[in-house]
């Protein structure tokens, strides 16, 4: 198989959600003198978007999104320490969680998966994260872009705890943050004081480098 | 629970335009039991079921809703709409049943509150869902065509509960396989149909005074 059929081949097993094929031909490629990076980048995340963008424009679902996102976590646990070791940097970092007394993550899960496949590190909290968890993982982290997402209309008032929680902790100007989740608005958000609001997975990703780049402009002033 | 509104809508005039009988715009899981207690009533009112499949999909209900035509009653909760339904039919003259979602049509904001007080990982069945979990759940989240997504789904539950309307052993031991499927207890809430009775009454009474 010659280098471009195999990373046409990944992006179509990638598109598709086929686990076990996007494994071997990771470890194919690998094997075969690819990069990690040329996988990930020429391969993985062009793959991702396109699921991104079927979902937007209603060709993909749900169950599609996430099982295309699982094949390529797959992928991703065999690139990320070899990725690590090349020295490739991540073009941001995210912490992400469903507030305190919400179980529901599925709409977090297809924004960690977006963000993983727009080449954001990720580090997923979970659910039923308290404020103080969150805070303690901002010091620990250290993300550029810290997540809350909330799918019940009585969770979404953590929103607010998590911030005052931030700000006690003197972290508020530390880090940027979004807000997501079904019940929640930009007018909710802004309520809140968060930075970012998203309607979906995908509008998360631009609005997460839309704001990342803006704070980097303005350290650089 | 007035009587008014079995005399009222036992009768041909209407305050609205939609024909004899009101005409009750009802999600799938609930038309059949408003079609019951209309019958036991006496109620004569006109139920336009919409595919209960839209539970899966809430950002659908507003439009489903509005190409189902003219309604008196628009038999939803707020059912994940967040406030679209309400924006919608707000000039309409049309109500809707009150309530989030029709947990709390079905069992009451307070029990249901307690639910998730108690148990924040509960998730909640009803005698429709348990009765076509198959078809609106396990298909319509695409888990019969991708069975490993269940952890993705459902993972983070800590029990299932029925809210059991009109339970029988049949739905009983439905409920317990869906409940096994998840590998979780079942806690069975006999919630009945009275609350859902209640809040048609009402928006029928209410129709007769206008």
């Amino acid at each position: 198989m010659t280098r471009d059929d195999l990373l046409s081949e990944l992006y179509d097993k990638t598109l598709v959600g086929n686990g076990p094929d996007v494994l071997t031909l990771t470890r194919q490629g690998l094997s075969d003198g690819l990069g990690p990076e040329a996988l990930l980048y020429e391969a993985l995340i062009p793959a991702l978007e396109e699921v991104g963008a079927r979902f937007e424009r209603g060709d993909f679902f749900v169950p599609e999104m996430l099982i295309a996102g699982k094949a390529m976590a797959g992928a991703l646990d065999i690139l990320r320490p070899l990725l690590a070791e090349t020295g490739a940097e991540t073009i941001g970092k995210v912490v992400m969680g469903t507030v305190k007394g919400d179980v529901h993550d599925i709409g977090k899960n297809l924004v960690n998966i977006m963000f993983e496949g727009a080449g954001f590190e990720v580090i997923d909290l979970g659910v039923q994260v308290s404020p103080e968890k969150f805070v303690n993982a901002v010091i620990e982290h250290k993300p550029d872009i810290l997540g809350f997402s909330a799918f019940l209309t009585t969770t979404m008032p953590m929103f607010k705890a998590n911030m005052n929680a931030l700000t006690k902790a003197g972290l508020r100007d530390e880090v940027i943050v979004m807000v997501g989740g079904a019940p929640v608005t930009q007018e909710y958000a802004d309520v809140v004081g968060a930075d970012g609001y998203a309607a979906d997975a995908s509008a998360a990703v631009v609005k997460a480098k839309e704001l990342l780049r803006r704070r980097r402009a303005l350290t650089k002033v | 629970m007035s009587s008014s509104a079995t005399e009222r809508t036992s009768t041909t005039g209407s305050s609205t335009s939609l024909g004899s009988n009101p005409r009750v715009v009802a999600c799938g899981a609930l038309a059949g039991h408003i079609r019951d207690i209309a019958a036991r009533r006496g109620w004569q009112l006109d139920v336009h079921p919409l595919p209960a499949r839209l539970h899966n999909r809430p950002g659908q209900i507003p439009a489903a809703v509005s190409e189902a035509g003219p309604a008196t009653i628009v038999a939803y909760a707020d059912c994940g709409t967040y406030g679209q339904l309400d924006e919608l039919i707000k000039d309409t003259g049309a109500r809707r049943l009150p309530g989030l979602h029709c947990y709390d049509l079905l069992a009451g904001t307070d029990t249901i509150s307690d639910v998730f007080h108690v148990e924040p990982g509960t998730y909640l069945l009803t005698d429709y869902l348990v009765r076509t979990f198959d078809r609106t759940v396990v298909a319509s989240l695409g888990l019969d065509r991708y069975p490993e997504l269940w952890p993705d789904y459902f993972g983070h539950y800590t029990r299932v509960a029925w809210l059991a309307q009109q339970p029988t052993p049949g739905l009983e031991a439905e409920a317990r396989r869906i409940a096994a499927l998840f590998g979780l207890p079942l806690t069975r809430i006999d919630t009945g149909l009275s609350r859902l009775e209640a809040a048609l009454a009402e928006l029928l009474v209410v129709e007769e005074s206008e």
